[in-house]
């Protein structure tokens, strides 16, 4: 089995997963999911690193931080944000 | 930093890379299955970030990985920026943020992918599977990048709000999208012709353009949801460039989950999404020819002291909250006048539309910051039920969500759209500036039935009379 297919088949497990993982969501939620998935999708910022600190000219370096700099945005900024969404939903009688 | 670790382990580390890249998937799994439920969203989310932290660290260990100097000054870079913008941004500018950290997301995927292409001064020997992904990494991530910064604009009312469209664009577009697969290929071949792959690159960031431009304001969050899902994939391909498990897992849990969420929302929303994409439909000024009945228009007009005497004594209040409360900024004031109401011993719940706010949840996100406990918030299936045995219903800021024209007239624009049955309840007050049309530009036979009071005047300063002439009742 080709690196290829193996990686097919793990790309297309996963897709699955996803599918089952979000069928029910209240949609209280939907605002706080979407932007924690979108956190989520920042995983890019492993391949960036890859790029960047491996060997390669100045082309490969720019494009690498350039990568860096715009998936840590997404991943810091995404979680945090995400994190003061749901930093603020209490039931009732819960502590401030 | 395998060069500062002994030799027997460096022989192990590729294997414990993956490894440990395993348990940071099942972080991510594990995460987005909390977040589905309010009680564990915030562990949820906590947990997402953790594996992400542990996928970061373990990556530095990569035996590709040589230098750290420009890997340190990015994170630095981005870290701040990604900080400010989560600290500052006020809670009703939420759907901005999102679509921008997507457009930053989606555009990372094609820059890894450009970059990793860009190491090889002879890109054939990258091998045809490797080529079609950074094609697809390219232009799944480019059109991501520009179509949430083109969503952003038009949230942002940067960019008219209004479908932008001429004849034969979607046509355009779906010509655009079969001309850059096809240049996909061709780039396969002779991945040496720069010429071809700077056409897939301009042409994919054109599309991210030209396939949002045509779509109304009211249908940003749907879009968005949907780019996020792109992203996810975009992250994905460059994980089959790369070679990467970790990418390709995280990356297709994105892509599929947030495809689900976009068909949620849609749902919610009484919308397909095909009618979302090629319907360009949803434009956010209020024109549009209104043709209502001439019947019997009067209004039944209330003040606050009468007001406070009816839901001082009633058993059971709903409020019925719209954008228009946030906009007021009056979700604060709310909240004390609901306590005042608890304190007398009247149950009081809040009914959200599925598309209250400005983007599917952000009703709930918006009175959550005003310390409404989330089990007091009831989604419309859960309320509905409910009007018949209640007293007042108090609609805050709202409008369209509550015209029964949606069941009655089916020549109405928003006929099916389901909404909130108030006009079952005993009584309805309407908290309004004036009898101007909502959204959709037509009018509200609520305002003009019996059980129906306009309370007119800004929401927050009304809010603010009924809250004090609560005291003397």
């Amino acid at each position: 089995m080709s690196i290829l297919i193996f990686s097919l088949f793990i790309f297309v497990l996963a897709c699955f997963i996803g599918f089952e993982l979000i069928s029910k969501v209240p949609p209280t939620l939907h605002t706080p999911l979407m932007s924690g998935a979108n956190a989520i999708s920042g995983i890019t910022i492993v391949g960036a690193l890859i790029v960047t600190g491996g060997e390669g000219g100045l082309l490969t370096q720019i494009l690498g931080v350039a990568a860096i700099i715009f998936a840590t945005i997404n991943v810091v900024g995404g979680f945090m944000v995400t994190d003061r969404m749901l930093e603020m939903f209490k039931k009732k009688g819960d502590d401030k | 930093m395998s060069q500062f670790l002994p030799d027997y382990i460096v022989t192990y580390l590729p294997d414990a890379i993956q490894l440990i890249y395993l348990i940071a998937t099942a972080f991510f799994i594990r995460g987005l299955k909390l977040l589905g439920s309010p009680a564990t969203a915030r562990k949820g989310n906590q947990l997402a970030a953790t594996g992400m932290l542990i996928g970061i660290i373990v990556t530095l260990f990569d035996q590709q990985i040589v230098s750290f100097e420009w890997i340190i000054a990015g994170v630095l870079i981005g870290s701040l920026i990604g900080i400010i913008l989560a600290k500052k941004v006020a809670m009703t500018a939420m759907p901005e943020l999102v679509a921008v950290f997507n457009g930053f997301g989606g555009g990372a995927s094609a820059l890894v992918a450009w970059g990793e292409l860009s190491k090889f001064a002879d890109p054939s020997v990258m091998g045809n599977s490797s080529l079609v992904t950074t094609g697809l990494s390219i232009f799944i991530g480019s059109l991501t990048l520009t179509g949430s910064f083109v969503a952003f604009g038009k949230l942002k009312g940067f960019i008219s709000g209004n479908a932008i469209t001429f004849p034969g664009l979607n046509f355009i577009n779906i010509a655009s999208m079969i001309g850059v697969v096809v240049l996909i290929g061709v780039f396969t071949y002779d991945p040496a012709n720069q010429t071809v792959f700077w056409i897939i690159l301009s042409l994919s960031l054109l599309i991210g353009i030209t396939s949002v431009i045509p779509i109304g304001g009211a249908d940003m969050p749907v879009v968005i949801s949907l780019l996020n899902s792109y992203s996810g994939l975009a992250a994905s391909m460059a994980g089959f460039v790369l070679g990467n498990n970790l990418l390709i897992v995280s990356g297709a849990l994105v892509g599929a989950a947030g495809l689900i969420l976009t068909q949620i929302m849609c749902k919610a929303m009484n919308r397909s999404l095909f009618n979302v994409v090629f319907g360009s439909f949803g434009g956010d000024s209020s024109s549009g020819q209104v043709s209502g009945s001439d019947g019997d228009k009067t209004v039944r007009e209330t003040s606050a002291t009468d007001l406070a005497i009816q839901v001082a004594y009633a058993s059971k209040v709903v409020i019925v909250p719209g954008y228009g409360l946030a906009v007021a900024q009056a979700q604060h004031i709310i909240k004390e006048v609901a306590t005042k109401l608890e304190e007398r011993g009247v149950q009081v719940k809040y009914g959200i539309h599925p598309v209250a706010g400005r983007m599917p949840g952000h009703m709930n996100v918006l009175l959550a910051e005003a310390d409404v406990p989330y089990d007091q918030l009831y989604d419309m299936d859960q309320i509905n039920p409910e009007f018949a045995s209640t007293d007042v219903v108090l609609v805050i800021g709202a409008n369209d969500v509550v015209n029964p024209m949606a069941k009655t007239s089916p020549g109405s624009p928003i006929y099916g759209m389901p909404i909130l049955n108030v006009d079952e309840a005993k009584r309805t007050i309407v908290f309004k500036r004036s009898l101007s049309f909502g959204y959709a530009g037509i009018d509200n036979p609520l305002f003009y039935t019996e059980k129906n009071q306009m309370f007119f005047g800004d929401a927050k300063k009304s809010l603010q009379a009924l809250n004090e002439a609560l005291n003397d009742v």
